[in-house]
């Protein structure tokens, strides 16, 4: 048998598998698909919409306020949240910043309702975490740009798909991190909460949830982080926003603009980090 | 009937408990079932009772089992064998739900390195047993503030476990596991994780508390001096079996093994001894029949220095010494009331050893060891000092 051997085997059509079965869901599926499409897209338009109704000086305003008070009313924050978001509020990328915002405040609300739920599964159940936990490196690993074509296929083009993306690409981390987070609770604890006959429910309420919260919250963050970083990605299938103007700044190679939309996509993500972290740290110290 | 009643009861950890079961039946040791077939014998066919409102003590060294045991009690642990009947009703063969009840009514457990969830304040801690029977709020925080009365905190309600101390920490556990007013209280190394002196205080305040309440307690220790102050019963625990029971006493005086023996050897016996255990029979003569003559003579047969002077029914008038003896026979004095001395030093059968040595060393002579004022036995130097050597104690047979 000659060292190529291998040419005697044709070429098996994964390609072709992956694009029927992709082809497959969306028409099944379509039922399921066309009223999330719906209903998310009137969402996160609704959103978008109510949240530029808001004066920009007021909206800033309450930003800092907020900001101060979860810092521990401290000033770094809120300095930081009015200077940035008067810039890009100046830079007239005010509405572009709106639609950003509410498709990574969806996209993380979306990660959090369904990665918590799996995490405490996994935490439970030791096959769970045997059969999940390589589909969740198999998601982080994932070129996240395959992620828009079965977006597309199933939404068609705009924000839901963006969501759906990001949502892929954002959720691994909160279901790791709950995971961990249940797991890490002491045997001493837990054999406590059975000794005094908690049921499963109870267990999980007073006992490993709590325990676990400052984990998940870092899981939780992560996952914020991660749906920002989609909001580019998901600008080449149509999402609105900052990414879009990335975009346009890369096909007309115009690196001021690409700036300026990169400079405000940094600042917005350095705000949501420092709230989301400040929601953690504030009880502790 | 006992309160628990513990029945053959083994816990296998491995594979392939069914066939290293076989095994330990025909009498292999842990080590070489473990060689044999990777299981390791965590307990192996313990029985045991424990009374109501007993302190039952079990002791054993680091993996000796003792720790599985208890929470193969109360069923943390899935037993391989066996069964453990709380007031009759077999835990083993429970389903899960009354398994809960039982663990929410009748048995509560005090942990090691306390087990508090710091997210919960002292009060939410103590409340936690009874918030999840579904005891609504005001009743479950009166409850809780009673028992956290008991162990003196009372007004730490509102701290969070971190801000306490070892000692203060421990004892929102003990309350934790008081609130719910269990039956038998399982307490798992509790005071192992405290220092010494805290420990102590500890131990007093478990006395006190079961004294007032009869609580049955189960208590887990690797420390024998703890075990033998605070247990009524204890048992002994080696690679997962239990070796003996019996009062602290019985261990201390009469080991069932080698096994035993080594473990008590250098254990303070000062505190746990008691007169009765050190007391030997006396010689006496009667005040009513004896004259100095007969004294003399029973001292001279017996190389004593003073003997004990008592009635018919042997209770205690005082003593004679030889010196006094000889000089009424000379001077033909009959009565010994004339020269009996009256001021004797006495004991009771519990009188504990470590006071006994300090009456012994001021004493001209033996101590006379009196129940009811019948004089039951005397305790001589000699017996104190070989009894904290460890060496032939025997018990008087009464």
């Amino acid at each position: 048998m000659s060292l190529n051997f291998l040419e005697n085997f044709s070429k098996i059509p994964v390609e072709q598998w992956v694009g029927d079965l992709t082809d497959w869901i969306t028409d099944t599926f379509e039922f399921f698909f066309e009223p999330i499409k719906e209903h998310l897209g009137n969402f996160i338009d609704w959103m978008s919409e109510t949240l530029q109704l808001v004066n920009p000086v007021i909206f800033i305003l309450l930003i800092a306020l907020l900001a101060f008070f979860a810092t521990g009313k401290r000033f770094g924050l809120a300095i930081f949240a009015v200077i940035g978001l008067m810039f890009i509020e100046n830079q007239e990328l005010w509405a572009h910043l709106m639609d950003t915002f509410s498709l990574v405040i969806t996209a993380s609300l979306i990660s959090v309702i369904i990665g918590v739920p799996f995490g405490i599964w996994m935490a439970k159940s030791g096959i769970v975490q045997a059969i999940v936990t390589p589909i969740l490196d198999f998601m982080q690993t994932m070129p996240a740009f395959v992620y828009l074509i079965p977006a597309v296929a199933f939404f068609g083009i705009g924000m839901v798909p963006g969501v759906f993306a990001s949502v892929i690409f954002a959720v691994p981390p909160t279901v790791r991190f709950t995971n961990l987070g249940i797991r890490q609770v002491s045997t001493e604890l837990i054999e406590a909460s059975d000794a005094f006959g908690t049921t499963g429910v109870q267990k999980l309420f007073k006992v490993q949830l709590p325990m676990a919260k400052k984990t998940i919250m870092a899981g939780i963050n992560q996952t914020v982080m991660l749906a920002l970083s989609m909001v580019v990605i998901a600008s080449m299938i149509g999402a609105e926003g900052l990414g879009q103007k990335v975009i346009e700044a890369v096909q007309r190679n115009n690196v001021g603009l690409g700036f300026v939309a990169g400079i405000s996509i940094v600042i917005l993500a350095i705000i949501i980090d420092r709230f989301t972290q400040s929601l953690n740290t504030q009880k502790g110290d | 009937m006992p309160i628990i009643q513990v029945e053959n009861l083994s816990k296998i950890f491995g594979k392939n408990p069914s066939q290293a079961q076989k095994l330990l039946d025909e009498g292999y040791s842990k080590e070489e079932i473990l060689q044999k077939t990777g299981n390791t014998v965590g307990v192996n066919r313990a029985s045991f009772d424990v009374e109501e409102g007993e302190i039952f003590v079990i002791m054993g060294l680091s993996g000796s089992g003792k720790s599985t045991l208890v929470r193969l009690i109360n069923r943390l642990i899935e037993p391989t064998e066996g069964s453990v009947k709380i007031n009759g009703e077999n835990l083993a063969k429970m389903n899960k739900q009354d398994l809960r009840e039982v663990r929410r009514q009748k048995l509560s457990m005090v942990f090691q390195r306390f087990a508090l969830f710091p997210h919960r304040t002292v009060l939410s801690n103590a409340e936690f047993g009874l918030e999840v029977q579904g005891m609504d709020k005001s009743k479950r925080s009166e409850k809780a503030k009673e028992a956290l009365e008991l162990v003196g905190l009372g007004s730490f309600i509102n701290q969070l476990p971190g801000q306490l101390s070892g000692g203060m920490q421990q004892r929102v556990g003990l309350a934790r596991a008081l609130a719910n007013d269990p039956e038998v209280l399982l307490m798992d190394e509790a005071f192992s994780a405290l220092d010494p002196l805290i420990r102590k205080e500890m131990q007093d305040e478990l006395l006190d508390l079961q004294e007032r309440m009869q609580k049955t307690i189960l208590f887990i220790t690797h420390d024998l001096d703890e075990a033998l102050r605070i247990g009524d019963r204890i048992a002994l625990m080696k690679d997962g079996s239990i070796v003996q029971i019996g009062s602290p006493e019985d261990i201390l005086v009469n080991p069932a093994n080698d096994y035993v023996e080594k473990f008590v050897e250098d254990v303070d016996r000062s505190k746990v001894l008691s007169a009765q255990n050190i007391m030997k029979r006396p010689e006496t003569v009667n005040i009513e029949k004896h004259g100095p003559r007969v004294a003399l003579e029973r001292m001279r047969e017996e190389g004593l220095s003073s003997i004990y002077v008592t009635d018919r029914s042997r209770n205690l008038k005082g003593y004679v010494t030889a010196d006094k003896a000889s000089e009424a026979k000379k001077n033909d004095i009959k009565d010994l009331t004339e020269i009996m001395e009256t001021d004797v030093p006495t004991a009771s059968l519990d009188t504990p050893m470590n006071e006994i040595f300090d009456m012994i060393h001021d004493s001209p002579v033996p101590i006379a060891v009196v129940e009811d004022g019948k004089l039951r036995g005397i305790i001589v130097r000699g017996a104190v000092i070989s009894a904290l050597a460890g060496s032939e104690v025997s018990i008087n047979e009464s």
